[in-house]
C-alpha cells in the first residue's frame, strides 16, 4: 500500500530517498475509515455500541454499587444475620446508615442469642460506594449488591431503603458474588463448627463431670459442691 | 441515446407530467406554469434530500467511529429528520437585544435564496433544466459569491465577537477558494466552447466504444476535478475546512446567535449548498446525466444524475469522518500556494491539450506535466512552518 | 418602458439613497450591494447576461465584500460624531448637478442617435470573448497588468517581515 503512493528523490550520491506524496495521508485515512464503514456490519470489533437497555454488558464480578443485608435460610426475618452492633453505622463516612436496636432476642447462626436491628435504613443517595461498612461487619451480615438501576421518581423516599428492601438471601449472594460467597460461607460454616466443637467438648466435659459426681462417693455436700 | 421506447418515456417522465398537468391551461400561461411547476419540484425534492442527508451524514459518521448513529426515532432512525424539524420550529427564536434585528433575520433568508437559485441552471436530466441559460456556468457562480455576503450579515449583526471572527474567517475562505473553483471550471468551458451547463453536459455524452468522453477521465480534467472538489468543500465550509463553524473553536461562529428556525434555515443553506455544488461538480466533470456505460443508457438520466450527486455527498461525509480541521493560516496556505498555481498550471496545460490534436502524445505530455508539478509543488506544501516573534513593518 | 424597468430602476434608486442617508455604515454599505444588484438586473432586463452576471459576481460577490471589510477592520463601524453629513453640502450639490446635467446630455443626445429598437443587438458571450481577444485585446492586457501590480501591492503589504536585528 504504501509503496504505490510514493514518490521517490534521488540525492546526490545517488541514494533513493523515499518522500512523503502530497495527500498521501489523506488517502490512508480514508481508507482505514473506509475499512470502520464497511466493517461496522460484519464484525463485531468494528461496532462496539451495546444499544441498552435492549443489551446490557454483564456486570463484574467484584462490581460494587448499594448495600445489602444477608440472611440465611428462607425466613429474612429469622434469619438476617446482623445484630445491630452498630460498627457500620459509625464508621460509615457519610453517615448513610441508620439503626435502631430491637428490644428483645433472636438466635443468630450458631445458636446464640442475639439482638438484631429493629430499624436498619441506608439512604443510598447519601452512600458513596466506598465499601467500609461490608470490611467492618464482623458478622459477615452486609455485603455490596450490583443492582443500579434505581432510579425513581419518588424524591422524599424512594433512594430510602429499608430492612425488608435491604433483605437479599445467601442464595441471591452466591449468584452476584459466586467466590466470595464461597469463601463467606467457608469461614462462617468453620465457626459454626469451632463453636460447635467447643459446645461438644464442654457438654463431654459437663456429662464427664457429672458422672464422675455420679459414680464417687460423696463424702460431704460442701467438698462435691464446691468442685 | 435512451433506446426503447419504455426507457425513454421513463427517462422524460417528468417532463411528460409537466406537459400533462399544464395543458389544462390556456397557452399564454403555460411558460409561466412550466417554471412554477419546475420550481416546486426543486423546492420539494432538494429539502426532502437533505433531510435524508442529515440522517445518512449521522449514521455514516457513526460507523465510521465504531458506533451507531440514531436508530430510536423511525425504523432504523429515519424518521430523526422530522424530529429535528419539528424540534427547530418550536424552538423560541432569541435574538439578542444588541443585535441589529433587521440584518440578523435577513441574513439567513438571502443564504437560502441565493443557494435555491443555483440550482436552477443544474440539469437534472435529459431536457430536464430550469432555465436554460447561455452563460448557465456565470450565472451559478453569481449565485454563490452572494453566499458570502449573507455570512458577513449573520456575523455582524449578531454583535458578538465569535461571531465576527467567524464571519471573517470564513469570508476570507470563501473568497480564497473562489479564484481556484471558476479556474478549474475554466478549463471546461475552455474545452467545450460554451458557459451553458446542458451544452457541456451533450459534450460529455458521447461514446467511444462503450467509454464515455467524460472530463474527469482526461489528465487536465482530473487535475481540474480535483482542484474544484478541494475549493468546493471549502466553499461550503466542510470539513476539513470548517473553521468558521466549527464547535471547539469558535463556539458556532457565525451561527452562534441563531436559535430556532433560523439556525435550520442556515443548515439548510449549508446542505443545499453542498448539493448545488456536488451537482455542479457532477455535470462539469463527470458527464451529468449520462450513463458511465454507453449499454446503461436505458437506466433514466435523472437517476445517474441524482447517484452522482449523492455519491459526492457520501464522499464529502466521508473526509468529515476521516479528517481535522485545518487551521487558518494553513488553511489559507494551501489555497495560495497550492491550489491557485496549480490551478494556473492545469489552465495552460488544457490549452496545450486542446492545441495537441488528438493522438496518444498529448496524454502522455499532460499527464506528465501534471503529476510532476504535483509532486514538486506539493513539497512545498508539506513544509512545516516555523514560528518565531512576528515583526510589524507599518505598525512601529 | 415597462414595469420591470421601473421597478428595478426603483430599487436601484432606493439602494443609492440609502448608502447615502443611512447613518449606519454597514447598512448603508448593504444598501450599496442592493443598488449593485438592481443594476446587475437591469442588465440582465436587457438580455445582456454576461454584463448582469459578470455584475453580480464581482460587485456583489467581491466589491461589496471589500467595501464591507474595510468598514470592519477600520474604525468607521461606528457612527462619525461629527454627523453624516459634510459641512460643505453646498459645493457638494453644485459638482453633482453639474456631472448630472454632463450625463443627461450625453445620455439623451445618444438616444437620439439610437432609436429605441425592438430587437437588442446580440452579444454571446463568445462574441464578447472575441472582441476581448480581437479588438480589445490591449485594454485587457492592461487591466491584467493593473491587476497584477495591486496582487503584488497585497503580497507586499501582508508580507510577513524576515527578523530584523534590532
Amino acid at each position: 500500500m504504501e509503496t504505490w503512493l510514493a514518490a521517490y528523490e534521488l540525492r546526490a550520491g545517488g541514494s533513493i530517498r523515499r518522500i512523503a506524496l502530497l495527500g498521501e495521508g489523506i488517502v490512508k485515512g480514508m481508507l482505514e475509515t473506509a475499512k470502520n464503514f464497511a466493517g461496522s456490519f460484519v464484525s463485531e470489533e468494528r461496532l462496539t455500541t451495546v444499544e441498552y437497555p435492549e443489551q446490557r454488558i454483564p456486570t463484574a464480578e467484584n462490581a460494587r454499587v448499594f448495600p445489602f443485608l444477608v440472611y440465611d435460610g428462607p425466613e429474612w426475618q429469622a434469619g438476617l444475620r446482623c445484630v445491630a452492633c452498630q460498627i457500620c453505622e459509625k464508621e460509615c463516612p457519610p453517615k448513610c446508615i441508620y439503626i435502631e436496636k430491637s428490644k428483645d432476642k433472636k438466635p443468630d447462626y450458631v445458636g446464640k442469642m442475639q439482638i438484631y436491628p429493629a430499624r436498619f435504613d441506608i439512604d443510598v443517595s447519601v452512600c458513596m460506594s466506598c465499601q467500609i461498612c461490608v470490611e467492618v461487619c464482623p458478622f459477615e451480615a452486609i455485603k455490596m449488591n450490583t443492582e443500579f438501576e434505581l432510579a425513581t421518581d419518588d424524591r422524599f423516599g424512594g433512594l430510602l431503603l429499608d430492612k425488608e428492601k435491604l433483605a437479599q438471601s445467601n442464595e441471591y449472594y452466591h449468584k452476584i458474588h459466586p467466590t466470595e460467597a464461597s469463601e463467606v460461607d467457608a469461614r462462617l460454616a468453620e465457626e459454626k463448627a469451632k463453636v460447635e466443637a467447643k459446645a461438644k467438648a464442654a457438654a463431654e466435659a459437663a456429662a464427664a463431670k457429672a458422672a464422675a459426681a455420679a459414680a464417687a462417693p460423696k463424702p460431704d455436700a460442701p467438698a462435691a459442691g464446691g468442685d | 441515446m435512451a433506446t426503447t421506447p419504455i426507457s425513454v418515456t421513463v427517462d422524460q417522465i417528468f417532463i411528460l407530467l409537466r406537459d400533462w398537468l399544464t395543458h389544462f391551461l390556456p397557452e399564454t400561461l403555460r411558460p409561466f406554469a412550466n417554471v412554477v411547476l419546475g420550481v416546486v419540484a426543486i423546492a420539494c425534492v432538494f429539502p426532502g434530500l437533505f433531510a435524508l442527508t442529515t440522517v445518512f451524514e449521522r449514521k455514516g459518521l457513526g460507523r465510521m467511529q465504531n458506533r451507531l448513529g440514531p436508530n430510536r426515532v423511525g425504523p432504523f432512525g429515519f424518521f430523526q429528520p422530522i424530529a429535528d424539524g419539528i424540534k427547530s420550529l418550536t424552538k423560541e427564536d432569541i435574538v439578542p437585544l444588541n443585535a441589529d434585528a433587521v440584518v440578523h433575520f435577513l441574513a439567513p433568508l438571502l443564504l437560502v435564496v441565493a443557494v435555491f437559485m443555483g440550482f436552477a441552471v443544474l440539469p437534472v436530466g435529459r431536457n430536464m433544466v430550469l432555465v436554460d441559460m447561455d452563460a448557465g456556468l456565470l450565472f451559478f457562480f453569481a449565485m454563490g459569491a452572494s453566499t458570502e455576503l449573507s455570512i458577513f450579515m449573520a456575523g455582524w449583526s449578531s454583535r458578538n465577537k465569535y461571531s465576527i471572527l467567524g464571519a471573517m474567517r470564513a469570508i476570507a475562505q470563501m473568497i480564497s477558494y473562489e479564484v481556484p473553483l471558476l479556474l478549474s471550471s475554466v478549463t471546461v468551458v475552455m474545452i467545450t466552447g460554451s458557459l451553458s451547463l446542458t451544452r457541456i453536459v451533450e459534450a460529455q455524452n458521447q461514446y467511444t466504444g462503450i467509454f464515455p468522453h467524460w472530463y474527469v477521465f482526461t489528465p487536465w480534467g482530473l487535475a481540474s476535478f480535483l482542484m474544484f472538489a478541494i475549493a468546493a468543500t471549502a466553499e461550503t465550509n466542510r470539513t476539513p475546512f470548517d473553521l468558521p463553524e466549527g464547535e471547539s473553536e469558535l463556539v458556532a461562529g457565525y451561527f452562534t446567535e441563531y436559535s430556532g428556525f433560523k439556525f435550520a434555515l442556515f443548515f439548510l443553506g449549508e446542505y443545499l449548498g453542498m448539493f448545488s455544488i456536488a451537482g455542479l461538480g457532477a455535470t462539469l466533470f463527470w458527464g451529468g446525466w449520462s450513463a458511465p456505460l454507453s449499454i446503461l443508457n436505458f437506466v433514466p438520466s435523472w437517476i445517474w444524475f441524482f447517484s452522482k450527486d449523492m455519491a459526492a455527498i457520501f464522499v464529502f461525509i466521508w473526509m468529515r469522518g476521516t479528517l481535522p480541521r485545518l487551521r487558518q493560516d494553513q488553511l489559507m496556505n494551501f489555497a495560495w500556494k497550492f491550489v491557485l498555481p496549480f490551478t494556473l498550471l492545469n489552465l495552460m496545460v488544457t490549452a496545450l491539450w486542446r492545441f495537441m490534436e488528438g493522438g496518444w502524445l498529448r496524454w502522455v505530455v499532460c499527464s506528465v506535466i501534471l503529476a510532476g508539478a504535483y509532486v514538486l509543488m506539493g513539497r512545498t506544501a508539506m513544509h512545516r512552518k516555523h514560528f518565531g516573534p512576528r515583526s510589524y513593518r507599518y505598525a512601529e | 418602458m415597462s414595469v420591470v424597468f421601473y421597478a428595478l430602476a426603483a430599487l436601484t434608486v432606493a439602494g443609492g439613497l440609502g448608502a447615502v442617508l443611512l447613518k449606519n455604515t454597514v447598512h448603508a454599505a448593504l444598501a450599496v450591494a442592493v443598488a449593485f444588484a438592481g443594476l446587475a438586473l437591469l442588465f440582465l432586463s436587457l438580455d445582456a447576461q454576461f454584463a448582469g452576471f459578470a455584475q453580480i459576481l464581482v460587485y456583489v460577490g467581491a466589491v461589496a465584500i471589500l467595501v464591507v471589510f474595510a468598514i470592519l477592520l477600520t474604525r468607521a463601524s461606528e457612527t462619525p460624531a461629527g454627523g453624516v453629513f459634510s459641512s460643505s453640502w453646498l459645493a457638494g450639490l453644485a459638482i453633482a448637478a453639474g456631472v448630472f446635467a454632463v450625463l443627461g446630455w450625453a445620455v439623451l443626445g445618444s438616444a437620439q442617435a439610437l432609436p429605441l429598437s425592438a430587437v437588442a443587438p446580440s452579444a454571446t458571450v463568445h462574441d464578447i470573448g472575441v472582441a476581448l481577444v480581437g479588438r480589445y485585446v490591449l485594454p485587457l492586457e492592461i487591466v491584467a497588468l493593473l491587476l497584477t501590480a495591486a496582487t503584488i501591492g497585497a503580497v507586499i503589504v501582508a508580507l510577513h517581515e524576515k527578523e530584523r536585528t534590532r
